[in-house]
């Protein structure tokens, strides 16, 4: 890790609320700080409905939190973060454009000659392995694909931050794994700095360079840090065999486990409150 | 059902209907004809009308009358119903004023509004145009207005993190939107565009396939009026041949080629 240059993303006990129905208040996250330091792949792991994408979206810009403070290079972000690449969790591309128009938006936004934004276009649709189905549209292309277009048009713009979230969720755990090494060894070559939801604890140690466990909400708080001595590169099912994986997944699991069962009554409970 | 069974099934339908027809106006049953000729003429009646005026090239006339009216009443329609549907959707202000107006001016039986456009442009074709017109428009500008309401929160979102300012959106995400709804509608749209031209001209004109079926009618010609109303059949069924093949065009992007939202 550089720890010259200043800090990627840190949050700064920020404090996410929502309006609800007759003037109630949902208090999603409380006091969560967090930071993401230059070079470095963070995960965040929780039960379902914890506030993780809240926490996600604060981070790039889309929430605005009731109080606490988001600095991104050590400046206070206002507005949207202009510094970061985001990967939904849902369907985000564009239905009306072929792939290659997809991934080449980025560039044309920003001013570029589309020649030029088309031909780097292909070269990242190649570099997720989908070379050959530049003209294709979306709908014409599975699950995966979609998510490696979407890859693709995130990074085409080379952000400094990289923000995700759980976007392998709805993938089958093939696909998750291979998507997952597409991910690594992008990343590997230049190493942005990675904020990254999941609910999948397995993932996130297989990935991350840290792994941030959120307690279950409302008010759902940051409750562990745990950093993951694996080398790199890894191999995402290769790492899963390790000693050092299963010891830090069963460390990491006797604090999520609780949580897990909490955020599962709740949402049993009361799924209003929590959705 | 192979196809050719169907189309065999199909064509059998028309076979056993004109037959009928045929038979129970020239074939007395029971000492007497069941559907008498003056009411409901026969089959070769019209056919040899049809062909007629195929033959003499007078339907021409009609029929290109009929078509320009549609065409005219279709484009205005639609690009007017485009603007301001995409008008009222990126601004809820105005369309929260006009919201009951809206809702009146398209509650209103459209046929009252033909004595009155006659009397304002005449029984030339503006006066069918404009017909069709309040027909098309509002069907477009439903279209285009929901579809600019639901365009994803995802993807505005994603096109929002890709950098996009508002004039950007616009043009990437909300007109795409836009017109696909649009595009979806324009079964619906031409088909009205059509009815406005036609009822149009069945109240008040000199030339069109309404105005040929009124006539046939004014002179008791039912003849006259079933080959028209096979002749306008048929002219619609082309129209909207050419629909289907425009929209497959334009909608290629679409899941199931193309959508009906209308």
């Amino acid at each position: 890790m550089d720890t010259t240059k200043p800090t990627a993303v840190a949050l700064d006990d920020a404090t996410v609320a929502f309006r609800l129905a007759g003037d109630r208040v949902y208090t999603a996250v409380e006091q969560a700080s967090l930071s993401v330091e230059h070079g470095e792949f963070v995960a965040i792991v929780g039960p379902t409905g914890c506030g993780k994408s809240t926490l996600l979206n604060v981070a790039a810009g889309l929430l605005k939190p009731a109080s606490g403070a988001v600095r991104i290079f050590d400046q206070p972000l206002t507005g949207l973060n202009r510094d970061a690449g985001y990967l939904f969790q849902a369907d985000a591309l564009f239905p009306w454009k072929t792939a290659i128009d997809n991934v080449a938006i980025g560039l044309e936004i920003k001013g570029a000659p589309r020649a030029e934004a088309l031909e780097r276009a292909q070269g990242w649709l190649t570099s997720v392995g989908l070379g050959a189905f530049a003209g294709r549209y979306p709908h014409m292309l599975s699950g995966g694909q979609r998510k490696r277009v979407g890859l693709a048009q995130v990074l085409i713009r080379d952000p400094k931050i990289l923000l995700m979230d759980e976007p392998f969720g709805p993938l089958d755990a093939q696909t998750r794994q291979i998507m997952g090494n597409l991910l690594l060894e992008l990343w590997n070559a230049d190493r942005k700095a990675v904020l990254f939801v999941t609910h999948d604890l397995e993932e996130a140690i297989a990935l991350a360079d840290r792994v941030v466990i959120m307690s279950a909400g409302p008010g759902a708080r940051i409750i562990g840090d745990w950093k993951v001595p694996l080398p790199r590169p890894r191999d995402i099912s290769e790492v899963r065999m390790e000693k050092e994986f299963h010891a830090l997944h069963r460390e990491i699991w006797s604090v999520l486990k609780d949580e897990v069962m909490k955020g599962y009554a709740q949402s049993s409970q009361a799924p209003a409150e929590v959705a | 059902m192979s196809r050719p069974v169907l189309l065999l099934c199909q064509l059998m339908v028309a076979v056993v209907a004109l037959a009928l027809w045929q038979l129970l106006t020239s074939v007395p049953i029971f000492g007497r004809i069941l559907l008498p000729p003056f009411f409901f003429s026969n089959p070769m009646d019209v056919a040899s009308q049809i062909v007629d005026w195929f033959v003499r090239g007078t339907i021409w006339k009609h029929l290109l009358i009929t078509l320009w009216e549609s065409v005219l009443a279709f484009t205005i329609g639609s690009v007017a119903g485009v603007l301001v549907g995409f008008w009222f959707a990126r601004q809820p202000r105005v369309a929260a004023i006009f919201d009951p107006y809206v809702k009146m001016a398209n509650a209103l039986p459209r046929v009252v509004l033909a004595p009155i456009f006659t009397l304002w442009l005449g029984l030339g074709i503006w006066s069918k145009v404009a017909l069709g017109v309040t027909l098309v428009f509002f069907i477009v500008f439903f279209n285009v207005y929901q579809g600019v309401k639901e365009v994803s929160p995802t993807v505005l979102a994603n096109g929002r993190m890709l950098g996009m300012n508002e004039r950007q959106l616009t043009r990437h995400v909300y007109w795409p939107s836009a017109l696909s709804w649009m595009f979806s509608s324009l079964h619906t749209a031409v088909g009205f565009a059509v009815v406005g031209a036609v009822v149009g001209e069945y109240l008040g004109s000199a030339a069109g396939l309404g105005y040929l079926i009124q006539q046939a009618e004014g002179i008791f010609d039912v003849a006259a009026v079933f080959a028209g109303m096979f002749v306008l059949s048929a002219f619609v069924i082309l129209i909207d041949l050419l629909v289907t093949f425009v929209e497959r065009r334009l909608l290629v992007w679409r899941p199931d080629g193309a959508g009906g939202h209308g």
